[in-house]
């Protein structure tokens, strides 16, 4: 198969639960190695869409493609060339590690599956433990077997769906160095996640909320994209502060950091204005750049006014 | 142990979200109606361990007055309908062994002439008394009958006829299970009964686990089909199945004494259509049901009818019609039927069909509607 322009390449994707919109035509368009993250507070449709990807749900709207097969007729062939994470662990914890793994060898077909399935648990560290039921490990190992499970095939594409939630902070570095480095032979990631952190990593954002796709781009494109201006105060008795601040015209987020505060709003001039009477001697205020958290929560909260 | 720690408020609280998830529940709360109704019904009005109007064959090969008079005595005894009159002796074979019919009254040809002269002529009534229980309360009557039945039609010089002994002599013979052995017939019927339960209740389960636990999702984005999961499914409890028949079988032979009259090579052939039937019930209720205590309830609701009706409990000819009209959608009652007609009566493969294609019926549509309603997404 000659790789397509865009590894996945969709729109107007929609979909409804008993007369709820949860996907709001969506377009996406992902290409070849690339890390693209998707974010969204909870409930707003990520997993839906994911599932849509691979053919686990049918959409009520839109058309396109994911590695060249069409996403409504082709999904079988879609199937044996992704690897799909759950959000939710769905590996059989009545089976061991290696009878895990060897299933999932198993259906797709993988050729020479016993030195695969000893690659896989190499990876995962867990040779010695390959006779341990899935059941029994803890949270964080049992996203790393998932993650190995689904890449055992050797996909093209990975729909990771909060694959590190849980996970310890050096596993879950390993982790991107892991997918940077599937990335860099070729592999395509579309992964979501809550992290910001995480969300940095991502060559390419989405960022969705009640279904409806806000923004896309780079980290520094969505940033700019939502032209917030962000003060950063320091000072004594800052919680006093906030409080003042909350619903001050052009006060949209006011976030404490221990000893600092972060003030921002996307109406420049009116934030001035409404913190000025706090340029005082026992603060000091300086304008930073606004980070990917705050662009976000700002995202959310005019999305909220705009489709609740 | 302290009352005062009890918390009405909690125990309040706690109350209240059950009758709420009760609700919410609504297969559980039928069941909760629904299989006490059933058992009303079936045990009130539908069990009757007094079975009457028994299909009944009658071959007079001698037409005289006192044939018609004694076939007439059968009819008004309400235990016997008279529904086939053969005229050769396999033809009556054949048709118990089919059951087609449940008795057989033969009167030979020179019954009358015998009679006339004072000789006790023997009169033939021979029962498939497989279900012992079902024939019983009707031999009974017809030998109530025996004494007094031709006392019209003995007048004039015939007259000294009616007094002593009976004019003639009924000669019983009851075929396949003669010495009246419950277990001949329960022991068998076991066999089935406990097929339907639990094959069913493990396909139901083994799906419906997949979709509880969340692995159903993982499943459905790999490339296996429906078909696959399905047969992948199915095959290792065919095994199970296949155990438990053998079990019963040694348990039948060597525990019971349950003669083998048939051939137990053609049993084990046929009791693997018995069982996909019953595993495609699974099937069909897993796509049905929403976690795996649902499925659960299912399959009982199913098992009730098939242990209730199908005449593994009660004599089936003892049921009204319409109970006799679900027993014979249900495959448990065919193959009931299967399983005695070749271990008691030594039934082959024609005198089995009569019951055989009902439950290839039966499994092709529950198939077709368990496939169907297999999703492949998660809508
Ligand atoms: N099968 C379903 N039936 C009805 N509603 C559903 C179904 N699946 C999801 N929803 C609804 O669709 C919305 C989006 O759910 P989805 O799981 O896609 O959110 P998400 O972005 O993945 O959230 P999270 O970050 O919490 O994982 C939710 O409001 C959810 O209640
Ligand atoms: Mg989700």
């Amino acid at each position: 198969m000659s790789t397509p322009e865009f590894i996945i390449d969709v729109r107007g994707v929609t979909k409804q639960f008993g007369g709820r919109v949860v996907v709001n035509d969506i377009a996406m368009q992902v290409r070849p190695g690339e890390i693209y993250g998707f974010l969204g507070p909870n409930g707003s449709g990520k997993t839906t869409f994911l599932r849509m990807l691979c053919g686990l749900l049918t959409p009520d709207g839109g058309s396109g493609h994911c590695l060249g097969y069409d996403i409504l007729k082709q999904s079988a062939e879609i199937k044996k060339h992704a690897g799909y994470m759950t959000q939710r662990f769905s590996f059989y914890e009545d089976l061991t590690i290696e009878e895990n793994l060897d299933f999932i060898a198993r259906i797709y077909e993988v050729k020479d599956r016993q030195a695969a399935v000893e690659q896989s648990l190499e990876r995962l560290t867990m040779t010695a433990r390959r006779r341990q039921l899935a059941g029994t490990l803890s949270g964080g190992w049992k996203q790393r077997l998932a993650l190995a499970a689904c890449l055992i095939h050797q996909p093209q594409l990975l729909l990771l769906d909060e694959p590190t939630a849980g996970v310890d902070p050096k596993a879950r570095r390993d982790f991107w160095e892991e997918i940077h480095q599937l990335a860099a032979d070729g592999l395509t990631v579309l992964i979501t996640t809550h992290y910001m952190d995480e969300a940095e990593r991502c060559t390419k954002l989405a960022y969705i909320a009640y279904g409806n796709l806000l923004a896309q781009g780079t980290v520094d494109e969505v940033v700019a994209s939502a032209r917030l201006t962000t003060w950063e105060v320091v000072g004594k008795n800052l919680h006093a502060v906030a409080d003042q601040l909350r619903g001050k015209p052009g006060v949209e987020q006011v976030v404490v950091f221990g000893t600092t505060l972060h003030v921002s709003g996307r109406d420049a001039v009116r934030l001035r204005e409404s913190i000025a009477p706090w340029m005082r001697e026992e603060y000091r205020w300086h304008p930073i750049a606004s980070g990917l958290e705050d662009v976000f929560i700002s995202l959310m909260e005019t999305a909220a006014d705009n489709f609740k | 142990m302290s009352f005062a720690r009890f918390n009405f408020k909690r125990f309040g609280a706690v109350v209240m979200k059950e009758f709420i998830q009760m609700r919410r529940d609504r297969l559980t709360f039928g069941m909760m109606v629904g299989v006490p109704m059933i058992q009303l019904i079936l045990f009130g009005y539908a069990i009757n361990s007094n079975p009457k109007h028994l299909p009944t064959a009658v071959y007079a090969a001698d037409n005289s007055v006192f044939s018609r008079t004694f076939v007439q005595g059968l009819r008004n005894s309400s235990y016997f309908d008279i529904i086939r009159e053969p005229r050769t002796t396999a033809e009556i074979n054949r048709l118990l062994a089919e059951n087609t019919v449940q008795f057989a009254v033969t009167i030979p040809v020179d019954f009358s002439r015998k009679l006339v002269r004072g000789e006790r002529p023997d009169l033939l009534l021979e029962a498939d008394a497989t279900d012992p229980t079902a024939v019983g309360y009707a031999i009974a009557a017809v030998n109530g009958l025996v004494p007094t039945i031709f006392n019209r039609d003995l007048t004039g010089p015939l007259a000294p006829l009616q007094a002593g002994s009976p004019p003639f002599n009924l000669v019983v013979h009851q075929h396949y299970n003669p010495e009246n052995i419950t277990q001949y017939n329960i022991v068998p019927g076991l066999m089935g009964v406990m097929l339907t339960m639990t094959m069913i209740m493990i396909t139901a389960l083994a799906i419906t686990r997949e979709r509880e636990r969340g692995t159903m999702e993982n499943l459905l984005s790999t490339p296996v089909r429906p078909g696959e999961v399905l047969l992948g499914k199915i095959v290792p409890y065919i095994g199970v199945g296949y155990v438990q028949v053998t079990l019963i079988l040694l348990a039948a032979k060597f525990l019971f004494d349950v003669p083998m009259i048939g051939s137990v090579p053609l049993l084990l052939v046929l009791v693997l259509l018995f069982i996909v039937a019953n595993l495609a019930v699974g099937i069909t209720f897993s796509t049905v049901a929403k976690n795996q205590l649902q499925a659960m309830q299912m399959t009982f609701f199913f098992f009730l009818p098939s242990l209730l009706l199908s005449g593994y409990m009660f004599p089936f000819r003892g049921m009204p019609g319409w109970a006799q009209d679900i027993g014979e959608v249900l495959p448990l009652t065919h193959f009931l039927r299967v399983v005695r007609g070749i271990l008691l009566k030594g039934n082959g493969l024609p005198e089995l069909m009569p019951d055989l294609w009902p439950m290839a019926l039966f499994l092709a549509v529950m198939l077709t509607v368990g496939i169907k309603r297999y999703r492949q997404t998660l809508d």
